[in-house]
């Protein structure tokens, strides 16, 4: 695999752009691999890279449906950061953080991760105690939090309502400084080509169809290019964990529904950090092109449509125009839907599975893209021991059972109101 | 906007009804002491690509609780009908 | 008039009696009524009008639709500037004041255009592979740079002053375009009887119609057509309107501009969206033609033969005098025919080898030069071009020229009918796609599906709309429009298989993407349509790509070795024209977003110096202003104001809930936690409700009536949310209990007397009803009536202190709330608000909001015993579920501060003494106060079972305010735990 440098780029242009090579290469399958991983978004591939990087397992496929990165890591809203309350969801996502922040040395694809700093507004004295609550677990946990009052919020963000007339006026925000925004397929692009320098087999257009067993194990998957053998399976295809868990025969906790994002058109700089809004559904960014990037609620039912209502779309520009008036006048480019895998506490499922051989990563609801770097780490941990990282000890199917659940909104188990 | 024919009200857009979930799980008796009945009622979801049957209530209408044949792919609604099945 | 104006003496479709003045940059320049600016300024002969977005190359303008990649403008200043718009799609109005973007310092010179330069380094995708160095956080030094640099105009920061409007709309028949399809299709469904509305973007009806000399059989046939629709009552016409969007449930997106041009819609929205649920939908939204793709191809002065067209014949504008017209289908003929009957010397160079006679003949009548079989090869003039080199196969020749039309071909407006996920499919013999297996309720005609002729288009429109109509149940007989055939085919286009040159290529005008782009993306294994997309970010500009879309496909389909179809598109999303999010948001602004609901004491309140505080979108008082300089000192008043004589509390913002039928009592035994089958007539209970799974749902209080009849109390929050969940286990799950439920939030307006003088208010105020200990004991209700309005008395307490809940039909809200304060008024009766009310129930260990968080159990909360050794009733299953069990689960403790000089805060994070602050310790702070009675801070917490031990003290770790402060943990109830002052 050729490095990527300002030099290279210099010697590229130099030879008319013609000696760059594949980002990665258009694998065949091979008739058996040690680990198959199904689903070629960000979870799966960096699953796969760090099963050869950190476990020295090479002999893996992962296997794409469609076209690599076609999923909830191309259609997101971008936005990184670690700041939960729960234990077990804290210190997952700092890890994830700590990832992040080295991701494009390690994978010498420049995924832009941008810490630019995320802000959620307070709009009551008892939001912003909240706000410190989650502040003061932050900090305990050796997390970057501050607590920002109207006046620090102003000077950060000028640009939100800050009248008379607001409808929720700021009282103050959280804010973590580390937190930021990567550029969504990069991160998938990146991922796929380092995986694929350490000779994982990437295979587009391969939509698995069912499993192999060998008595109860699984020992392979049916997919649209024939059977492919495996020491062991990973599912990594959040939004259609229930399709292929109920394959295999699992019973999951798990709904899908449909998110919505919004982009603008290219603007100069305006928003330098992520805002979201704490009195109702909204938080946006801006992309490097300059599109305003941003999102709102789940649009509330069952649904494998990668399309989101009109209701929706009214309810955002609201709540978007009641944080930043000025955003009246700007215009929505394009929106479009993800489907997610929505759990009954919203948060992930990843662990070894009652079926031997088969693993799974899924549930990641609206927050799977900053998991991507820990999740991918932590479920090759998981496959390549057959036991759970430490890190995702929290994380498995059994707490439904037991009642461990990490209910962060506290909104109970119907999962679309999570 | 889903249209959501109501048996009581006609059409509606379906932002005046509020969502149910899964129509087709069946709640254990209210003295079912079998914690996995309730396990299962609770928390497994069928979660199926096509058809699914759901609840949603008229909220803003006649507050009525009907069940919704729907096609989780293509947002088409079969059927609308009250969930109640005789009057009380 | 100067000397470069480029208008014709005559013709054309603006009104030369009505001038309109304007500014372009700065530069005041003229044109007329049914001008765009884009024809205005071509009018004007300004050709270069802005820059690209990465190499900042000039650009001019090069459509005369919303397709238009290049001509964007800003208009406004202040709350009202508004950037990226296309030129071609603004109808001219006085005082109109654009600017050119995304340029330094000024449009004709443009430092960044320096990037040209550096054009081969800055390749698709070339910072993916750079920017990673020297540190980890290099990026957010070169992020800055590429920020600054990209972007398109820039935004303003004020709010928007002006004013939008949604609708909500219902027809039969939606027609989507108003050319010769969507006229007859709109004709058609009408005649049948059914409700039509006809939807166009333009603020003329007409589509391609327009685009015809206005001396011909076009014009005509328009007129009549355009006379008949507006006759119909049935028909609603919809001009300047976009269809930006079709959704689920038969529902468009439009948005409607207000003509800038008609003095007497002052004052009215700015734009209109109309949520439409139409029955059908007729597409007929057109066709776009299709750029040609060969070097320098950007140039100002090249331009769409179809958009020439339009400027010469709709706006009577010569777009240029010496023309060439580049094209590879017989389409643009017609353009370059018009072109040289309006005195332009004109040169087609067709790249198929043998255009049809009819044609060739034609150009030879007309004067018009021809050359088969030819491509441009070399485009010259930087800031607009000047001359075009012609390859043949043969010959090459260098030819003068001010315009450069040129023609691919046309692709079908699909967008909106793929927008639910219906993917178009490829048509080798219009070599394009066209709409996929659409839906029962939507049909096509004309362009849009491949039906280029005029004729062809008029007779699909009128199939299409009779279809439409009939699918709604609206089938009287339509006869067929007049016909109308321009003998317009449009031949297979010829696939021009790309020039090699050295100037770029461009195939994604706004977003500088190349042919050579595209090259490395397939070089790279970025195949995939999406891949490509995202690569080289083709098709992401304002214009969605509109021009490029087929271009880029057909050029990988040509990489790969494909074919179009399995090539495959990108996906088209909503909206098709970028739409301004306050047309989304309409009137939902300022104070209508989310309106704030009021109690019939709201008026009261705000008259009598409470500071208001919104709690759920209710707006309560927080505190009196009378009370103290600010909450801290105000609530503590209250506080003992209510410890010591009575406070009266606006409580009519709680949930009520009317439990009526012969099982009620037996419904309400099942869904709360605790008992209330046995609950004698007149008595009151303190209820908690669960979750499914065990977890704390909601509390409250609900009283007997009568044997059959219930009056039950929810929390504010919670209200909506329990009386859905009552319905649904009554319509879904317990069918065969004979119970009704009506919340009867807002028929009851509600107040709260506490203190120890309560009674003798009470009694004071309202004389002849017995309030005394006997009549109305602890938890026990009287029902009575005051000025003829229901009047309910419930004896319960929050504070703990002796307290009664009045409740009176809400008109009389108001007046009974004065009256019981003008009554209390001796013995020194104030009312008191939220802040105190919070600050007395942490006193006596009661649970709310902060401690009901949504994760808590009954035993969490001390409540286990409520449900002693009950089953069946919700939850109760869950509830024992092992991790529930836990002994260093959280439990709700007391906490007091024992640091001298300390205080609490709710928020803060417990430890053992000794242990290493970090981590999530043991538990934490959930609700705070000072209490007077007391004289210090307490607090209520959740702290692990095992080590909450009375007496204990612990560590609130504070980190946010650098403090940690020791504690004790006590019992959660501060203040008089056997209730003697609430009973007797």
């Amino acid at each position: 695999m050729a490095r990527y440098s300002t030099f290279s780029i210099f010697r590229n242009a130099l030879s008319g752009q013609r000696n760059w090579q594949r980002a990665w290469r258009a694998a065949e399958a091979k008739p058996a691999y040690d680990v198959v991983i199904v689903g070629g978004g960000g979870h799966g591939l960096a699953t796969a890279f760090y099963l050869a990087e950190n476990h020295g397992i090479r002999n893996v496929a992962v296997l794409e449906k469609g076209y690599v990165g076609g999923g909830n890591v191309g259609r997101n809203t971008t936005v990184i950061r670690s700041n939960y309350l729960l234990d077990g969801n804290t210190q997952f996502y700092e890890f994830s953080m700590k990832l992040w922040e080295g991701m494009s040395q390690a994978l010498n694809f420049n995924v832009m991760f941008s810490q630019r700093g995320q802000l959620v507004t307070a709009h009551s004295a008892d939001q912003l105690d909240s706000f410190s609550h989650r502040a003061n677990i932050m900090r305990l946990n050796g997390i970057d939090a501050d607590i920002l009052d109207r006046d620090d919020v102003r000077q950060l963000t000028p640009y939100l309502d800050f009248s008379d007339t607001a409808r929720f006026p700021i009282h103050g925000a959280i804010f973590q400084g580390r937190a930021g925004t990567a550029r969504h397929d990069a991160v998938a692009w990146g991922y796929a080509r380092a995986a694929d320098g350490h000779g994982v087999d990437i295979i587009q257009n391969c939509e698995v169809t069912g499993f192999v067993r060998d008595g109860e194990k699984i020992v392979g998957v049916e997919t649209t290019k024939g059977r492919i053998g495996a020491g062991r399976v990973g599912l990594a295809v959040a939004g259609h964990t229930s399709v292929l868990g109920q394959k295999a025969g699992l019973e999951l906790p798990i709904e899908s529904h449909v998110l919505q994002a919004f982009v603008t058109e290219p603007l100069k700089p305006l928003v330098d950090h992520v805002v979201a809004y704490g009195a109702d559904h909204f938080y946006v960014s801006q992309s490097d092109k300059g599109g305003l990037v941003f999102g709102g609620n789940l649009d509330g039912y069952n649904s494998y449509a990668q399309r989101g209502n009109l209701g929706v779309v009214r309810e955002v520009a609201e709540a978007a125009i009641a944080l930043m008036p000025s955003i009246s006048r700007i215009r929505l480019l394009r929106h479009w839907g993800g489907v997610m895998d929505m759990t009954p506490d919203a948060s992930p499922i990843i662990c070894p599975t009652p079926i031997e051989g088969l693993y799974l990563n899924g549930g990641w609801c609206y927050g799977g893209f900053k998991a991507t770097p820990a999740s991918g780490w932590c479920f090759a941990h998981t496959i390549a021991t057959g036991k759970p990282h430490p890190l995702i000890a929290a994380f498995g199917l059994d707490r439904f059972r037991t009642g461990h659940t990490l209910d962060e909104a506290g909104a109970g188990p119907s999962a679309w109101l999570q | 906007m889903l249209r959501i024919e109501c048996p009581c009200c006609g059409p509606r857009d379906h932002d005046e009804f509020r969502y149910g979930g899964d129509a087709s799980l069946v709640r254990p008796a209210h003295d079912d002491p079998v914690p996995e009945a309730w396990y299962r009622y609770v928390y497994v979801r069928k979660n199926p690509v096509g058809p699914h049957r759901e609840f949603w209530q008229h909220v803003t209408g006649c507050r009525q609780w009907l069940v919704v044949e729907r096609d989780t792919r293509t947002h088409l609604i079969a059927s609308v009908s009250f969930a109640r099945k005789s009057p009380a | 008039m100067n000397s470069r104006n480029k208008r014709l003496p005559s013709g054309g479709r603006i009104d030369r009696a009505r001038p309109v003045d304007f500014t372009f940059d700065g530069k005041k320049l003229c044109g007329f009524h049914g001008d765009t600016l884009a024809s205005a300024l071509l009018a004007n002969d300004v050709a270069l009008v802005g820059r690209s977005f990465k190499y900042h190359r000039p650009r001019g303008i090069f459509s005369a639709g919303p397709e238009e990649p290049n001509a964007l403008v800003t208009l406004g200043t202040g709350g009202r500037r508004e950037p990226n718009l296309p030129a071609t799609t603004l109808e001219l109005a006085d005082g109109m004041a654009a600017e050119s973007q995304n340029r330094w310092p000024s449009l004709g010179f443009d430092i960044q255009s320096v990037n040209g330069l550096f054009a081969p380094f800055l390749s698709a995708g070339f910072y993916y592979k750079t920017f990673m160095g020297p540190t980890r956080r290099a990026w957010m030094f070169y992020e800055h740079f590429i920020r600054r640099a990209a972007g398109l105009g820039r935004a303003g920061v004020d709010a928007d002053p002006d004013q939008y409007e949604v609708r909500h709309a219902f027809c039969d028949v939606a027609v989507i375009g108003g050319g010769p399809a969507g006229l007859s299709a709109a004709r058609a469904a009408a005649t049948a009887g059914a409700r039509v509305a006809l939807i166009e973007q333009d603020f003329l009806f007409g589509g391609q119609l327009l685009s015809k000399r206005t001396d011909g059989g076009a014009a005509a046939w328009l007129a009549t057509i355009e006379a008949e629709l507006r006759g119909f009552e049935n028909v609603t016409m919809m001009a300047r309107t976009t269809a930006f969007g079709v959704y689920d449930g038969g529902v468009l997106g439009l948005v409607g501009q207000q003509g800038n041009v008609d003095p007497d819609r002052a004052g009215s929205p700015r734009q209109v969206f109309t949520m439409l649920r139409a029955c059908s939908i007729v597409f007929a939204a057109g066709a776009i033609e299709r750029p040609l793709v060969f070097p320098d191809n950007d140039r100002p002065g090249v331009m769409l033969a179809s958009a020439a067209r339009a400027y010469l014949n709709r706006f009577a504008v010569l777009p240029g005098k010496r023309v060439v017209v580049a094209i590879t289908n017989d389409s643009a003929w017609r353009a370059a025919f018009d072109l040289a009957v309006a005195g332009a010397e004109v040169t087609v160079a067709d790249l198929r080898p043998v255009p049809a006679s009819y044609l060739l003949a034609e150009a030879a009548r007309l004067g018009v030069s021809v050359r088969t079989g030819a491509r441009i090869a070399r485009i010259r003039g930087a800031h607009r071009v000047n001359a075009v080199t012609l390859a043949g196969p043969k010959t090459q020749a260098d030819i003068a020229c001010d315009l450069v039309c040129v023609s691919g071909g046309w692709s079908p407006t699909v967008h909106l009918t793929s927008h639910l996920g219906v993917r178009p499919i490829y048509r080798g013999d219009i070599d394009g796609f066209i709409p996929g297996a659409l839906p029962a309720s939507q049909f096509v005609a004309g362009s849009i599906a491949g039906q280029y002729a005029t004729a062809e288009a008029v007779e699909a429109g009128h199939r299409a709309g009779v279809e439409a109509a009939s699918f709604c149940g609206k089938s009287k007989p339509a006869r067929a429009p007049a016909k109308l055939d321009l003998r317009d085919t449009v031949s297979t286009p010829f696939r021009d298989p790309g020039s090699a040159g050295r100037g770029k290529a461009f195939v994604d005008f706004q977003m500088d993407v190349t042919v050579a782009d595209i090259a490395l993306a397939h070089r790279e294994g970025y195949e995939s349509v999406e891949h490509l997309k995202r690569y080289t970010t083709l098709g992401m500009g304002t214009d969605q790509g509109k021009t490029s879309n087929f271009s880029a496909l057909a050029a990988m389909a040509a990489l790969c070795d494909a074919t179009i179809p399995e090539t495959g598109v990108t996906a088209f999303r909503p909206p098709y024209t970028p739409v301004a999010i306050g047309a989304l948001a309409g009137r939902a602004v300022g104070h209508h977003f989310k309106p704030f609901r009021r109690t019939p004491m709201h008026d009261w309140h705000q008259a009598n110096g409470a500071e208001m505080l919104e709690v759920g979108l209710w707006m309560r008082p927080w505190f009196y202003r009378n009370s103290g300089r600010d909450v801290n000192e105000a609530y503590v008043a209250e506080m003992r104001m209510v410890r010591e004589a009575a406070g009266l509390m606006d409580i009519s913002t709680l949930g009520k809930i009317d439990v009526q039928g012969p099982d009620a009592a037996i419904f309400l035994d099942r869904v709360y936690a605790n008992g209330f089958a046995k609950l004698p007539v007149g008595r009151a209970r303190y209820g908690v409700m669960l979750r499914d799974d065990g977890i704390v749902f909601d509390d409250g209080t609900t009283t007997r009536l009568s044997e059959n009849s219930f009056f039950m109390t929810t929390s504010t929050a919670k209200a909506a949310d329990v009386l859905s969940r009552l319905e649904f286990l009554l319509d879904t799950a317990w069918p065969e209990l004979r119970v009704a439920v009506t919340s009867v939030s807002d028929e009851w307006a509600a107040m709260s007397i506490a203190g120890p003088k309560s009674r003798d208010l009470l009694s004071a105020a309202l004389p002849g009803i017995d309030v005394s200990n006997e009549a109305l004991p602890h938890m026990s209700l009287l029902e009575s009536a005051w000025q003829g309005k229901s009047l309910r008395i419930l004896r319960l307490s929050y504070s703990g202190e002796r307290a009664y809940e009045v409740y009176v039909g809400a008109s009389a809200g108001e007046r009974l709330w004065t009256h019981l304060l003008a009554a209390g008024e001796p013995l020194g009766l104030k009312p008191y608000g939220v802040e105190a009310l919070g600050a007395l129930r942490v006193e006596k260990g009661h649970v709310a909001g902060p401690e009901i968080d949504g994760r808590t159990t009954l035993d969490d909360l001390g409540l286990g015993r409520m449900a002693g050794k009950r089953t069946g009733f919700v939850g109760d299953v869950l509830r024992r579920r092992p991790a529930f069990q836990a002994a260093d689960r959280h439990r709700l403790v007391g906490l007091e501060c024992v640091e001298e000089g300390q205080r609490l805060r709710g928020g803060a994070i417990l430890f053992k003494l000794g242990e290493a602050i970090q981590g999530h310790g043991h538990g934490r702070i959930t609700s705070v106060t000072y209490s007077p009675t007391l004289g210090k801070y307490i607090g209520l917490g959740l702290f692990a079972g095992d080590l909450a031990i009375e007496g204990t003290e612990v560590l609130a770790a504070y980190p946010m305010k650098k403090e940690q402060v020791r504690a004790r943990i006590v019992s959660p109830v501060f203040l008089d735990p056997e209730g003697k002052r609430l009973r007797g």
